[in-house]
């Protein structure tokens, strides 16, 4: 591990005049990290990710993201809440599309997809159309999209969160396993603890209204972790810890009763 | 580096009860109207014997199948007028109505300047306009070729504009994050997302293209050798030859079947593998 590969300084992001998203966030990313956002819903978690990604633009403050050392075609990728894919193209063509938009030929770049695709079990699905695939397996393709660039950042928004369960749990391992494998530095946002505390290094809680840091915990098990470790009592232990202090802040309103 | 993929997912099985009910909706799909139509045809030839109705008010199907082929070459002729009407206007408005489109699209300026022209032409009907145009264009043709336009332009600058906009935003921020060209957006994006929308307005178009032809000819009053199946129907009402009037109109409801197949072929094609409303799904 080396120094800050992203870097926020009192970073705000206003909508409109009355509504602050994002107050004075400051956080230090070191490359490798895998940081999970973790709060209630409109705690700016994906307006601080949309502003890293250069998506929306900073009302006040810096972000500075380390230019990598070598060439890269794109090395920030960005995996959204829905599979982001285009319906009218193949999966093939899905996975391509970052290398055709960078210009990338298609022969060159046919080896790379179908290991994209590979990566993440698909790569007999090159022909198939997103309407036939599960949800689950798109996002899959979703994630061999992001992957066929090689970025250094992954920033995922809440991907998971329309999954169920297992499909969940079966995709959490894999981005894991694909982060470790490929040393990527992952912003995670999730409103869910128990994924939070089972993917991450570092577990940034943030509150609402204006969105905010509120703590910025380090996880103690070593990372990654396998199934065995979510039913363990060291993965209750951290995700009380974490539960804790996330509802420390909470506003009485934010709960629904 | 260690390359540990995961399962590959496992392919779905071709379902054979599947493919033959397929098959069979396909079948039926042209089967039923075909039987529905001549059902029609065969009361309409026994109304018309049974209740001796004169063929200067309804003619029979056969005698108007007679006509047909007894004025073909002079009506063929017609028709061929009126296709080339039809398809040089279609064409005009496509092109006419995606450029259009696709800078509005491009420029909330420009599409508030020139939308209000669009909407005046829209709404004002072409019968009113059709006999200023006919003053000011010497070449009739010209003129019933832009009236025509008129009538067929509206849909598809209108389905354009909406299909450009109506691309995901989240695809949108997408091309944004991979840097894509203007050019890039428009061929990879907006084009594709546009094309429900635009497919939807070229069906409307299609018609309205024949009808904008058909209408046009009618103000026009048209006569001679140079005219379309309008004149003839106009032409044989004033001689009242009522089989050859209705000859004319079936040619002109075939061409507008014609347009119809044509342009749900099309959309069919570019739309059926992933769009909603050209999928056909089990139930």
């Amino acid at each position: 591990m080396s120094g800050p590969i992203i870097q926020m300084d009192r970073v705000s992001r206003r909508f409109g005049k009355s509504v602050l998203a994002v107050e004075n966030m400051s956080l230090a990313i070191t490359e490798g990290e895998f940081v999970s956002f973790l709060g209630p819903s409109g705690c700016g978690k994906s307006t601080a990710l949309k502003m890293i990604a250069g998506l929306l633009p900073v009302s006040a403050g810096t972000i500075t993201i380390t230019p990598p050392k070598g060439k890269s075609e794109q090395d920030l990728a960005f995996v959204f809440q829905e599979p982001t894919l285009m319906p009218w193209a193949n999966v093939f063509e899905n996975v391509y599309l970052p290398l055709r938009l960078a210009g990338v030929s298609r022969s060159e770049a046919t080896p790379r997809v179908t290991a994209a695709l590979t990566e993440v079990g698909l790569s007999r699905f090159a022909a198939s159309y997103p309407r036939e695939l599960s949800g689950g397996m798109k996002m899959r393709v979703s994630i061999a999209r992001a992957m066929v660039t090689r970025p250094r950042i992954m920033l995922m928004d809440e991907p998971f969160a329309a999954l169920d369960e297992m499909t969940r749990a079966k995709l959490n391992n894999d981005v894991v396993r694909l982060a470790k494998e490929y040393g990527l530095t992952v912003i995670f946002v999730t409103h869910s603890v128990f994924e939070a505390v089972y993917l991450s290094t570092r577990v940034i809680v943030m509150a609402a209204r204006p969105g905010r840091v509120a703590a910025d915990i380090a996880m103690e098990t070593p990372w990654p972790r396998n199934e065995d470790w979510r039913v363990s009592p060291a993965f209750s232990t951290e995700a009380r810890r974490v539960s804790e202090t996330l509802k420390g802040t909470l506003h009485v309103d934010d709960i629904d009763h | 580096m260690s390359t540990t993929s995961i399962t590959e997912e496992a392919a779905a099985p071709v379902n054979t009860e599947q493919l033959a009910r397929e098959r069979r909706e396909r079948l039926l799909s042209w089967l039923m109207p075909v039987i529905t139509l001549g059902a029609a045809i065969g009361y309409w030839e026994w109304a018309v014997w049974y209740y001796g109705i004169p063929k200067y008010l309804i003619p029979a199907p056969s005698l108007i199948v007679q006509t047909l082929i007894k004025d073909g070459p002079s009506l063929m002729v017609s028709a061929w007028f009126t296709v080339k009407l039809t398809f040089f206007s279609l064409t005009l408005a496509i092109i006419g109505g995606v450029l259009l489109g696709a800078v509005f699209a491009l420029s909330r300026p420009v599409e508030m300047s020139l939308f209000p022209f669009a909407v005046i032409l829209q709404v004002t009907p072409v019968v009113a306009i059709a006999p200023l145009i006919l003053i000011y264009v010497d070449s009739t043709f010209a003129a019933l070729l832009i009236c025509a336009w008129i009538v067929a332009f509206f849909p598809i600058l209108s389905g354009t504009v909406i299909g450009l906009r109506s691309a995901d935003h989240n695809l949108r921020d997408l091309f944004t994050l991979y840097r894509a060209t203007p050019w890039q957006r428009l061929r990879f994006l907006l084009a594709p997302s546009a094309l429900p929308q635009f497919m939807a307005a070229l069906k409307v178009a299609g018609g309205l293209s024949l009808i904008g032809a058909v209408v046009a000819e009618f103000v026009a009053g048209a006569a001679g050798q140079n005219t379309g199946l309008a004149s003839r129907i106009i032409e044989s009402s004033f001689r009242s030859e009522i089989p050859r009037m209705f000859a004319a109109l079936v040619l002109v409801s075939v061409l507008g079947i014609a347009i119809f197949v044509l342009t749900s072929w099309a959309s069919r094609r570019v739309l059926g593998h992933w769009h909603e409303s050209e999928i056909r799904r089990e139930h």
